[in-house]
């Protein structure tokens, strides 16, 4: 076999580098020693030590933390419901409409969302918070939770809800005893997604959070805004870390869900 | 649906005297009365009725989009009828739903579920029951045992082969003791030899357990080798019921005996009809036709005459003529090795398939294409069909 050719190893080097170069940057930054963000004076974890002192910034870790764990929890619950819905129940009424809705927030602009859920809270009267944001995070993460759960469920066998059925199940039963299991990767790697969206969401969270609610995007933005410092570096290196390990572990359980599905055709 | 017909010989190659639809005192263990069933404009099931006995094993056949599977799923409660009633052991099944019915299904794909190993899918059923452990346990292994799986219980359903999954679907469906079975194409993913020995066990399995068996299926050698009685469907009705060899030696319908078999068509009028023999006029046979009159046909009408293949004798060297002779020469021919099926082509033009049992192997005179061959039939192995 013929290696690609010098042209297509040149673009994909320079494609990786436009994408990579700035957060390999930052990585590297945030082990610099010196206070100055553009100059380099040595290796130092100084900064992450620094970065457990800022009670700030540590509050700001647990908000987002809390905000995922929650908003990605109710997303993929009622995702779990409204891919069930768009799937199992054949054609009802307004069924179009219904997935039409569930999938219109995956294209429409972030700011408008936030901009819409910040008039509802104000509408209703509601104070801004950490209910609002985490409430506002399950809304927006909820139709990516959908559609990764639909997708499994279209290529599950009906046959095995009636299998169970017939063999003495209620439809409820069925769908605990037999469909859950059977789609429980999906359904993991949709709240992982939920969960690594609500992570790093800054433009939703600017406009639903309040007082006493900052997330750590919002603790960084605003942070940087008075300067860039080192700390900042650290606490992004974690960050893309955890974005990171999110991602891969979707990625695996996709995979072993597809291995699965695979010997299940077989 | 069968007529009277006037008893000369038996039907048939084999005998059988389990017969309970013949007890008009017995009651059937499955009814379906006039039931109709409609998906939108389609209607699947029209107007069916239908009595399974206890212990019967009986067989829905029919080509695809007959509507034998969703007769099927509507006894065991996935679909509801339009019209009409089904009783299972004299209680009306209306609006009992799939859980609660006494009767289990094996599924065409098997619908193994996949997370539980061999004996917990076995288990399934006896759990949902509220049986005891200790009893779910003992007859988990009756239940390997029966299908002889012993060794595979840990297994999950990937890690088996194709009969053996097959196996552990009739295991499970089996496992709960169900009033009735219900086999939705069982063994149609399975190859040949496989499926061959596989209707055998099924028949060993049905007679040891004494259960009542449905099968649906579009292999008609399927239902012939396994069922008690064929009840053969088109277009959302059933078009004829009977023993496999009533359906096969005397069909009431040029559609049955198509679908069933190979067969040769003639039609013709009919000149004579003495309550024993029909005599038909035909172009392809100066003398005409005789065969046995089973049903009474008025002379004057058009009929048409089915002969199987099997049933048609080729000659080499010119029979003496009179009825049932027919001159051509052969067009093409099939070695199957147990069979050849020789196609004929008469001099009007039309040919007619007869099958020849290879039963020596060596031949003094080959067949050959183009050879001029002659074919005669006995009365008594035509069939004559008004419709």
């Amino acid at each position: 076999m013929k290696g690609p050719s010098t042209f297509n190893r040149v673009s994909v080097v320079a494609g990786l580098a436009f994408l990579y170069l700035p957060i390999l940057l930052l990585v590297i930054y945030s082990f610099n020693a010196s206070r100055l963000v553009t100059v380099w004076g040595g290796f130092s974890t100084k900064w992450y030590g620094a970065l457990l002192r800022d009670q700030q910034l540590l509050d700001a870790i647990g908000v987002t933390l809390r905000v995922g764990l929650i908003s990605a929890t109710l997303a993929t619950v009622l995702g779990v419901l409204a891919a069930v819905a768009l799937v199992r129940s054949g054609r009802f009424k307004g069924r179009l409409l219904f997935s039409g809705m569930i999938f219109a927030p995956l294209v429409m602009p972030e700011v408008v969302l936030g901009l819409s859920l910040l008039l509802l809270f104000v509408a209703f009267g509601l104070p801004r918070g950490f209910w609002t944001v985490t409430v506002s995070h399950a809304t927006v993460t909820l139709c990516y939770a959908t559609v990764v759960i639909q997708a499994r469920l279209v290529s599950f066998d009906k046959a095995l809800e009636e299998a169970a059925r017939d063999l003495g199940c209620t439809p409820v039963q069925a769908f605990f005893a037999v469909t859950l299991p059977n789609i429980a990767p999906a359904v993991a790697a949709a709240w992982m997604l939920a969960f690594t969206l609500s992570l790093d969401d800054l433009v939703i969270a600017s406009f639903t959070s309040g007082p006493g609610a900052t997330t750590l995007p919002m603790r960084i933005y605003s942070q940087v805004r008075l300067g860039v410092s080192p700390e900042i570096n650290a606490v992004s290196t974690l960050l893309i870390g955890l974005v990171a390990t999110g991602v891969i572990g979707v990625y695996l359980v996709q995979q072993r869900r597809a291995r699965v599905a695979d010997l299940g055709a077989a | 649906m069968t007529t009277t017909r006037r008893p000369r010989l038996n039907i048939g190659a084999v005998r059988s005297s389990f017969a309970p639809w013949t007890d008009p005192a017995l009651e059937p263990l499955v009814r379906f009365e006039g039931v109709t069933k409609r998906f939108g404009a389609e209607t699947a099931v029209n107007d069916v009725s239908l009595s399974i006995y206890e212990s019967e094993f009986f067989a829905l056949l029919g080509p695809s989009g007959c509507g034998k599977t969703t007769l099927m799923r509507l006894l065991a409660g996935f679909e509801t009828p339009d019209a009409g009633r089904i009783t299972l052991a004299g209680q009306d099944l209306a609006g009992m739903p799939p859980h609660q019915r006494p009767v289990n299904m094996m599924f065409q794909s098997y619908a193994l579920f996949p997370h539980l190993s061999v004996e917990q899918n076995i288990a399934f059923g006896l759990k949902q029951q509220g049986m005891p452990k200790g009893q779910i346990a003992d007859r988990v292994v009756e239940m390997l045992e029966l299908v002889r799986l012993g060794g595979l219980a840990r297994r999950k359903p990937h890690q088996l082969s194709g009969g053996q999954r097959q196996r552990v679907a009739l295991a499970r469906a089996i496992a709960p003791n169900p009033k009735m079975l219900l086999l939705d194409e069982p063994l149609a993913a399975l190859d040949k030899k496989l499926r061959e020995e596989t209707q055998f066990e099924l028949i060993a399995l049905q007679q040891r357990l004494g259960m009542t068996f449905l099968i649906v299926t579009h292999d008609q050698e399927e239902a012939m080798v396994t069922a008690d009685r064929i009840a053969v469907m088109r277009e959302g009705q059933i078009v004829q019921i009977g023993r496999p060899a009533e359906v096969y030696e005397t069909p009431n319908s040029r559609y049955v005996a198509d679908f069933i078999g190979d067969v040769n068509l003639f039609e013709g009028a009919v000149t004579a009809a003495d309550g024993k023999v029909v005599k038909m006029a035909t172009a392809d046979c100066p003398a005409g036709f005789e065969a046995l009159e089973d049903d009474a046909v008025s002379v004057g009408s058009t009929a048409w005459l089915g002969v199987r293949p099997e049933k048609i004798q080729l000659h080499l060297d010119p029979p003496k003529e009179g009825p049932n002779r027919l001159a051509g020469k052969v067009a093409d021919y099939g070695y199957l090795g147990d069979w050849t099926t020789y196609v004929v082509e008469l001099e009007s033009g039309r040919t007619v398939r007869a099958a020849r049992a290879n039963a020596s192997r060596l031949v003094a005179r080959p067949i050959a294409c183009d050879d001029a061959v002659w074919l005669t039939f006995a009365p008594d192995a035509a069939v004559v069909l008004t419709r």
